[in-house]
């Protein structure tokens, strides 16, 4: 990457803060959004949790535990003062263990999970995109601008169900659901469901990459480099892929909290004990700290991977910073 | 390259027709469910369970004896309508804040983008699960997640739209003439916001239905008996194997909504552009 002269170095820094600023007052605006969410629940929570008919001694032990004889003023500054002063989003009511320890414990194979989608759907995206902008108005060109139309109001669980029965019960390439043990195992299993996550993301991302590849490819800078007979692989990677990128990756990271939303969801097709099992599980359970964790801590990561991302793209494209 | 340009209009005019004319058939048969089927979508046959398609029933049974091809309809007329309805609101208020954001700017801009940047953060079935869960399963959970989260779309477009109108000079020409804040808005900046909005409106619809089935396969969406095409493919789900129509049908006729919608929305899009 290029070194940044003094002026961009600071004005650089000057992006970083704000975005940064920005990004911490995100988080608390979500924490605030993830407390009153579950305060919109009708009637007492202590009675949603454990039946009209319980004792009333109980339903005020309750009630006490999860703070709910405090007013809401006061309970709010209460939640806030541990999420932020101890990182604790309270117990977990079924297990009656620290929730973000439940969070963490089962967080490894859902991060995998998305890991593997997301370098899944990087690769297809350029992939594609690539070919397609090569061979215009190709086969393979007309399918990248045809194909998101099918797949946009594809549901996510009904592509893994035919995934499942094609790839599982009858080629038998992946297992049908849960995990197999060993890591090797895991990655095995987390194949197809992640393959399934990424299958909604790619057809759109390879039609904006393609659009921004055919600008570039057109440009006059990508001709000069032509004419000066730099070869066509140096060309393309040092100076077209870098300069469609940007927009591409940025698309990337709005589509992100999507991308999370449905491996939680695709989790629950394949079986797979991860954060969408957590989330589905304290939900039967009327697990409240439970479920408010959850949403938390996928917020969180959305908005700092977010960050991350808003990062990359200004250090790649100078454009980005004025 | 004229000539291609406008072989490339009468073909986008033609996905605009097709669009139309495959949501207008989903509707239409939705709408006469009543007339057109032959069964009632809640009727159970018992010597007629697991029956493939063909003969007397097009989609064939399921597991209770069940017509699924009634049952596809009565889904249609369910799923289609909390979808249009749960559209209503977020779009009336993405449009009118989006268009406030961008004629403004400065600070108003800033808030609008700093909500909607809150409400990204929240992985959107995430978001739908649990509201869902806390309203309580049914459709109303639907509606209230979709007017936290729906309105956003609609706010990028319409400032995408009326930020570089805020400069232009027929607006501070109006802007001369004594024209109102408001008044500018809605008689230079709507009719301009309008089309794009309709268009993001279409591919959003087809996004939205895709959710609206998710949760009732979930178990969290439209409650049963009431016929869903989320609940349908769930309890086909088990039947995988040896039923296979009970899970591919339901989905490939929510795929076919969002094949026509996006064909209205594309085509549109060409259209007005």
């Amino acid at each position: 990457m290029r070194r940044m002269n003094g002026g961009e170095a600071a004005r650089f820094r000057q992006w970083l803060i704000r975005a940064f600023l920005r990004a911490l007052l995100v988080v608390v605006l979500v924490t605030v959004a993830v407390f009153f969410v579950i305060r919109l629940v009708p009637g007492d929570p202590a009675v949603m949790v454990l039946g009209e008919h319980a004792a009333p001694a109980a339903l005020d032990a309750l009630r006490e535990r999860l703070g709910l004889n405090l007013s809401v003023p006061a309970q709010f500054l209460r939640f806030l003062k541990n999420v932020f002063l101890r990182g604790d989003t309270g117990d977990s009511i079924k297990y009656g263990v620290s929730s973000r320890s439940l969070v963490l414990q089962f967080a490894p194979v859902t991060l995998l999970l998305v890991a593997l989608s997301t370098l899944i759907t990087l690769i297809m995206t350029v992939l594609l995109a690539f070919l397609a902008a090569t061979h215009r108005d190709g086969p393979l060109d007309q399918a990248v601008r045809v194909v998101p139309a099918f797949t946009q109001g594809m549901p996510v669980f009904w592509t893994g169900l035919l995934f499942i029965l094609l790839f599982s019960v009858k080629l038998r390439w992946f297992p049908v659901g849960g995990l197999k043990p060993g890591f090797a195992g895991m990655l095995h299993s987390l194949v197809l469901p992640a393959v399934t996550v990424s299958f909604g993301q790619i057809p759109p991302l390879v039609r904006s990459l393609r659009e921004r590849l055919l600008e570039v490819l057109e440009s006059d800078f990508v001709t000069t480099l032509r004419a000066a007979r730099l070869p066509r692989r140096r060309i393309f990677l040092r100076h077209v892929l870098r300069n469609a990128f940007v927009p591409t990756l940025m698309l990337f990271s709005v589509n992100l909290s999507y991308l999370i939303g449905g491996t939680l969801v695709v989790e629950q097709v394949f079986a797979v004990r991860g954060v969408g099992r957590l989330l589905f599980e304290a939900i039967a359970n009327r697990d409240f700290p439970l479920v408010q964790a959850v949403a938390l801590y996928c917020a969180v990561f959305v908005v700092v991977i977010s960050f991350l991302a808003d990062l990359i793209a200004h250090r790649a494209d100078p454009r980005m910073r004025s | 390259m004229k000539r291609k340009d406008r072989s490339r209009t009468r073909g986008r005019r033609l996905t605009l027709c097709v669009g139309l004319a495959m949501m207008g058939v989903l509707v239409l048969l939705a709408l006469l469910a009543p007339v057109v089927c032959r069964y009632d979508p809640l009727a159970q046959d018992l010597y007629a369970f697991l029956q493939p398609p063909g003969g007397d029933h097009p989609f064939g049974t399921d597991q209770l004896g069940r017509d699924m091809f009634s049952r596809v309809l009565y889904a249609a007329r369910v799923d289609l309508s909390v979808m249009a309805l749960a559209e209503i609101i977020p779009f009336a208020t993405g449009v009118f804040l989006g268009m406030l954001s961008g004629y403004f700017g400065g600070r108003t801009e800033w808030l609008v983008t700093l909500a909607a940047d809150t409400f990204i953060a929240f992985p959107y079935y995430l978001l739908v699960i649990v509201v869902a869960f806390v309203t309580g399963a049914g459709v109303q959970g639907i509606f209230i997640t979709f007017m936290l989260v729906g309105w956003l779309v609609y706010a990028r477009v319409a400032r995408g739209v009326a930020a570089p109108l805020r400069a232009s000079e027929w607006v501070a020409s109006a802007k001369l003439m004594g024209y109102s804040d408001l008044r500018i808005i809605a008689t230079q900046i709507f009719p301009n916001v309008l089309p794009q909005a309709v268009v993001v409106l279409m591919t959003d619809m087809a996004g939205l239905l895709a959710v609206i089935v998710t949760l009732g396969y979930l178990g969290i969406g439209v409650a049963p008996p009431t016929p869903d095409w989320g609940t349908m493919i769930a309890e086909g789900q088990g039947f995988m194997t040896s039923a296979w129509w009970l899970s591919v049908i339901p989905g490939l006729t929510v795929v076919y909504a969002g094949i026509a919608l996006s064909c209205i929305g594309d085509g549109l899009a060409d259209l007005w552009r």
